[in-house]
């Protein structure tokens, strides 16, 4: 049995002169979340929208449950739910109105769990012109799950959303992952795409730089732990000391930050050295490479003080 | 049949709910028709004789021609079709339920003026009630058939405006409502001949009054019912989802061929 829910093969887009996407393929597969990363202008949105059917490939082929939905997005509608980056409703429909309309259209009973869920219930009645952005946001996460589609495409889904709703919505993605729903997600969120994510791949000027699961690619990088040190004492303010392991460190607000290709060996070391030194250890970190940090290693912005 | 009646009740609501289109919709037509009646009764009794087909067809245009078109735009600057787009919620419905619910918003006004015209203000009534509601049917087919269309070819709202007027204003000078066709100088009643409301309110006083019309009156029911058939079907044809998605099937420019029935008309009569 094929298990690939989405798959993209040469997918290019353009506009005018500007290449958005550049011939990428990707697949993902039944119950896995797949984030998309990139700076801005990157094609997430691009490769998104053509997968959802709002947007004609220029190149390459699209297949979304095996349907293409640029031919036929009506077969798509009943199975994807989509929150778009950019979309709105009529200012005066209420909360409760869009369920119903979305839900009829969908064939579905209107589903006013997931609007208690997402903290709408007591705006049932509002109307869309009233709400906040966040409620907005809320709102359209809400008609994109309403009718429990197979596969859901989010755009963005946090951005503008308060903590207690991002944290109800990362919940609410686990409970959609369990009941096998295939989420493909575009984000700025590096923590967000590491915490949720089973896959993702980064885009760069609409080509994809790397794929993977968030381990494999914080591990093809260059694999450095960063070690951030406070002493009371100066014992590590000379910079011709050498610790096992550390290629490279900074200082940084009262920190002395190493990195490691092998953080034991290191912090030992360094524990060692302010022992002796007669120095007094204030505060130790030890953060391994995270996505973000391989994103601006790939991206070239890292910041290599 | 949930969906579109889900979706017919919200765009009533709407149509009485957004505080522009109730204006357009009910308070500006029907403060309008007090106002002539009260002062045309006064100044040119005649008026009287088709001061409710007059104030029948200003209500359509005033809801379809200045009402009709402008959410349709907002609405894809807002990206609101493409949320609907991805909801599965189909082009034809986006277009035809506003036009049907604003249908029933101008029926409501028609049929106060209907019932209060006579009595208050001594205007002509209707001798065939059927032939008047076929041409109350044809004309509001038409005129919201056009305001779909200005809807869709415009590319943003000042462009609605510009459109939504430039059919208002001459329909309301020379379309027959404030002084009949006959008593226009030639060349004005020409022009007058390429627009809706001439044939309302020619087919109106022919088919409903049974006055004495020139040329038959079913002629003007039948460019009505074209006029609307091509102008939904050609604001079908070029309905844009998106305005950023530039790529329509065809120039917003072939919407001047749902004018063709009116210029038939002028050329013929």
């Amino acid at each position: 049995m094929n298990d690939s829910i989405i798959e993209a093969t040469d997918f290019r887009k353009t506009y005018g002169d500007l290449v958005a996407v550049d011939s990428i393929s990707l697949e993902v597969k039944r119950g896995e979340i797949f984030g998309l990363l990139g700076p801005n202008g990157a094609g997430k949105t691009s490769t998104l929208e053509a997968l959802e059917g709002l947007r004609s490939p220029d190149g390459g082929s699209l297949q979304v449950m095996g349907i293409n939905p640029t031919r036929e997005p009506h077969k798509l509608r009943k199975l994807v739910g989509v929150q778009l980056q950019t979309s709105g409703l009529p200012d005066s429909i209420r909360v409760n109105e869009a369920m119903e309309l979305f839900c009829a259209y969908h064939n579905v009973a209107p589903n006013y769990d997931v609007l208690k869920r997402l903290g709408l219930e007591e705006k049932m009645s509002r109307q869309y012109y009233m709400l906040s952005a966040g409620q907005k946001r809320r709102l359209a996460l809400a008609l994109a799950i309403a009718h429990n589609p197979s596969v859901l495409f989010l755009d963005e889904p946090t951005a503008g959303l308060d903590v207690p709703s991002r944290i109800e919505l990362h919940k609410l993605m686990g409970e959609l992952k369990e009941a096998d729903t295939t989420i493909m997600l575009a984000t700025h969120d590096m923590a967000e795409a590491e915490k949720l994510a089973d896959r993702v791949a980064i885009l760069l000027r609409g080509r994809i730089a790397a794929t993977g699961t968030p381990r494999e690619l914080t591990a093809t990088g260059s694999g450095l732990t960063k070690v951030s040190v406070r002493t009371s004492g100066s014992s590590l303010s000379d910079p011709d000391i050498a610790f096992p392991a550390v290629t490279q460190h900074s200082v940084k607000d009262e920190y002395t930050i190493y990195y490691s290709t092998d953080p034991g060996p290191t912090v030992s070391a360094i524990i060692a050295h302010i022992k002796e030194q007669k120095d007094t250890l204030v505060d130790l970190r030890v953060e391994r490479p995270s996505l973000e940090e391989r994103f601006l290693e790939l991206t070239g912005t890292r910041n290599t003080q | 049949m949930r969906a579109f009646i889900n979706h017919f009740s919200f765009e009533f609501r709407t149509g009485i709910r957004n505080k522009s289109l109730l204006l357009l919709n009910y308070l500006f037509p029907l403060a309008f028709y007090a106002m002539m009646g009260l002062l045309m009764a006064e100044l040119n009794p005649t008026f009287l004789d088709t001061m409710i087909p007059a104030m029948i067809v200003f209500a359509a245009l005033s809801s379809m021609v200045l009402g009709l078109p402008n959410p349709l735009v907002s609405a894809r600057e807002a990206g609101i079709f493409r949320s609907y787009k991805i909801n599965g919620i189909p082009a034809v419905s986006i277009l035809t339920i506003p036009a049907l619910t604003t249908v029933v918003h101008t029926i409501v006004v028609a049929a106060i003026i209907s019932a209060t015209a006579t009595r208050f203000f001594d205007a002509a009534s209707p001798v065939n009630w059927a032939g008047f509601a076929l041409v109350l049917l044809l004309t509001v087919f038409s005129i919201a058939g056009i305001g779909v269309l200005v809807g869709v070819i415009s590319s943003d709202s000042h462009s609605t405006v510009l459109w939504s007027q430039l059919i208002f204003l001459p329909s309301m000078m020379l379309g027959g409502l404030m002084i009949p066709s006959s008593m226009l100088p030639e060349v004005l009643s020409k022009i007058g001949m390429l627009l809706p409301s001439t044939y309302a309110m020619h087919a109106f006083q022919g088919l409903a009054w049974k006055v004495d019309t020139g040329f038959d009156p079913l002629w003007s029911a039948i460019i009505l019912l074209a006029s609307g058939i091509l102008s939904f079907g050609l604001a079908i044809y070029l309905f844009s989802w998106d305005r950023h998605n530039t790529t329509r099937r065809a120039h917003p420019l072939l919407a001047f061929l749902s004018w063709l029935p009116y210029i038939v008309g002028a050329l013929l009569w």
